[in-house]
């Protein structure tokens, strides 16, 4: 029984912890002492100049990086798991490189690659190829980057799903059968892998939806840099967004969640 | 459909698994691969698979060389010692699964699935998930799945070494009963020499990535081509003797030798079957211990210059034979095998 308290009791204590300041939080934006109630903050989000825009970009850049990220980790993790183990641990040292760097080195890094690129491409036709990944709309540099940063977490959740299967018996097993590698690879591992990576790619978004430095500073207007630059004039207004941000963030998590859960 | 081994090699690093490993396996014929871990059984029957590849030499089957094919275009159905069934699928799709990647009809995946669910005892099991079943069952779809694409080979990597001893005998019964059945040629690898020896048409016995003989059961626990294979193969007394021409002397007795002998100190290896116990007041040992089998009884007997010699004697006679008993020890007169003198004179119970 004194477990069973002590339980509660910390229960309680978390709870209070992160709900207290969610709740005052969004009473802070309901409420107005001299206007009463009103979710007028909320409609203000809506109708800022930018929101949709910024929000289907990062949208649009998540998606993107969540199926580069496992378009690279599954192959790369199945690869070293079947034809050699020995390499395992440098695959997870690189993978750990990411969180390691801190992004201001990738920014500084990026922009002078793109920098040299344009002078020394500009007379041929890959100087083309490098202006459209900097479109505004959809910055294919931007998912590169953010490929590198979701990999650790992509490769930490597929591994440890990778871990509770007998991967080289499923391949074997299908390929006797008859199974090609792509067939292997999307009808017979990813299936049996999906709550892993459904978390993959929570995380990945998750990161996406997230990550302010990278974008801010290479001058992209992803939904992060949107809230920070709309929201400077307008206290209730950014506080609005949080709150916001912090359920549309829930409500993606709970449907990836959701679709992993489905499979078992 | 046959299939021919013809010398096959390969190496991992500096561990030889295959040493030049040549063998026809013949139309509808049940081979067991037997052998310690490392003698290159399970690496053999994987190049059959087209799981690895021969450093040197081929894999013939049904006449054509398909060393280089990949896995998926080969033609052998393989049971793996884990279980291997895909946990997404129901038994009925796990069966159906070759039949799906061929992208047969529905009805007729559905049909056939039952069909060999039925022959391998699991009519009804079709909507049932890998995990609601036991181990014994889930080996039993891995077969029906081996079988449903009607391969020319049944691969059977230890298909029964992870279950229970009760049901490992009912199952290798029933693997034989669809082999016969089917007249399918198969390869069972296994490192179990009961399994091998009670299934299996010849039997292979593997030492070092080489074949050391292969012969029927019978021949290979009677007429063992090598000492290793006397060894590997069932119980052997290491009795000291000395040879003289054709024949050697061994405890008084004089009996005819079964292969060059090597050397005129010898080991005799004769099997506890092979050595009549009665009881003697003058006899030359005791009887040190008696394990009952039912069917036999296996009794430890203590000679009086040193050493032990184990006997199987019928089980109705245990009572007769109890420990403590004086006793006198003969051999059954028959051609005995030799080996080289070992240190001590001490039979060697396989560990298997």
């Amino acid at each position: 029984m004194a477990g069973v308290t002590w339980r509660r009791v910390t229960l309680g204590v978390a709870a209070v912890y992160f709900l207290v300041p969610l709740a005052i939080a969004v009473w802070f934006t309901v409420y107005n002492e001299s206007r009463g109630f009103s979710l007028g903050a909320y409609g203000r989000i809506v109708s800022a100049p930018g929101f949709g825009e910024s929000l289907l970009t990062s949208l649009l850049l998540g998606a993107a990086v969540i199926v580069l990220v496992l378009l690279l980790a599954l192959p790369a993790l199945l690869a070293v798991r079947l034809g050699a183990p020995g390499l395992r641990p440098v695959l997870e040292t690189i993978t750990t490189l990411p969180l390691i760097v801190p992004p201001i080195t990738y920014v500084v890094g990026i922009a002078n690659a793109l920098r040299g690129g344009t002078d020394a491409l500009a007379a041929t036709p890959f100087w083309q190829t490098l202006i459209s990944i900097q479109d505004e709309d959809f910055p294919v540099v931007l998912v590169l980057a953010y490929v590198m940063l979701a990999l650790p977490f992509a490769y930490r959740s597929l591994d440890t799903g990778l871990r509770a299967i007998d991967v080289r018996t499923l391949v074997e097993a299908a390929r006797n059968l008859g199974a090609s590698w792509p067939y292997v690879l999307f009808r017979v591992i990813l299936p049996n892998l999906r709550s892993s990576v459904a978390s993959a790619g929570f995380l990945s978004l998750a990161l996406v939806m997230g990550e302010y430095t990278i974008a801010a500073l290479m001058g992209y207007r992803t939904f992060p840099v949107w809230i920070v630059t709309i929201s400077g004039n307008d206290g209730q207004l950014s506080v609005a967004l949080s709150v916001l941000s912090l359920g549309l963030i829930w409500l993606l998590l709970l449907t990836l969640s959701g679709a992993g859960r489905k499979a078992k | 459909m046959t299939v021919e081994l013809r010398e096959l090699r390969r190496s991992f690093g500096g561990t030889v698994a295959l040493d030049g490993l040549s063998l026809t396996i013949e139309q509808g014929e049940l081979i067991a691969f037997l052998g310690p871990s490392g003698c290159g059984k399970t690496t053999a029957l994987r190049c059959v698979a087209g799981f690895e590849r021969p450093d040197t030499g081929a894999v013939f089957i049904d006449g054509a060389d398909v060393t280089r094919v990949p896995a998926n275009r080969r033609d052998a159905g393989m049971v793996f010692q884990s279980y291997s069934l895909f946990p997404n699928l129901n038994v009925r799709d796990n069966v159906a699964f070759g039949l799906r990647v061929r992208r047969r009809p529905a009805s007729e995946r559905h049909s056939r699935a039952a069909e060999l669910l039925e022959l391998v005892g699991l009519g009804g099991f079709g909507e049932r998930y890998p995990h609601q079943l036991s181990g014994g069952q889930q080996q039993r779809v891995a077969l029906a799945r081996a079988l449903a694409l009607q391969p020319k080979v049944l691969l059977l990597d230890e298909p029964l070494s992870a279950l229970d001893a009760k049901v490992r005998v009912n199952l290798r019964e029933e693997i034989r009963r669809l082999q016969l059945e089917l007249g399918i040629t198969t390869i069972f690898v296994t490192h179990d020499q009961e399994e091998a020896l009670s299934v299996a048409d010849r039997v292979a016995v593997l030492k070092s990535g080489r074949l050391e003989q292969v012969a029927p059961p019978a021949e290979v626990y009677d007429r063992p081509a090598t000492p290793f294979v006397a060894e590997f193969v069932g119980t052997m007394n290491h009795l000291p003797g000395r040879v003289s021409g054709e024949t050697v002397e061994v405890f008084g007795q004089i009996l005819p030798l079964d292969n060059a002998a090597p050397g005129e100190e010898v080991d005799v290896l004769v099997r506890p079957e092979a050595v009549r116990v009665t009881p003697s007041d003058d006899g030359r040992g005791f009887i040190l211990a008696s394990s009952f089998r039912g069917s036999i009884a296996r009794l430890r007997v203590q000679l009086d210059g040193g050493g032990e010699v184990l006997a199987d004697v019928p089980g109705h006679e245990a009572v007769r034979l109890a420990p403590g008993l004086k006793v006198d020890v003969t051999l059954v007169e028959r051609p005995v095998l030799t080996a080289p003198r070992t240190a001590v004179a001490a039979p060697v119970e396989p560990v298997a």
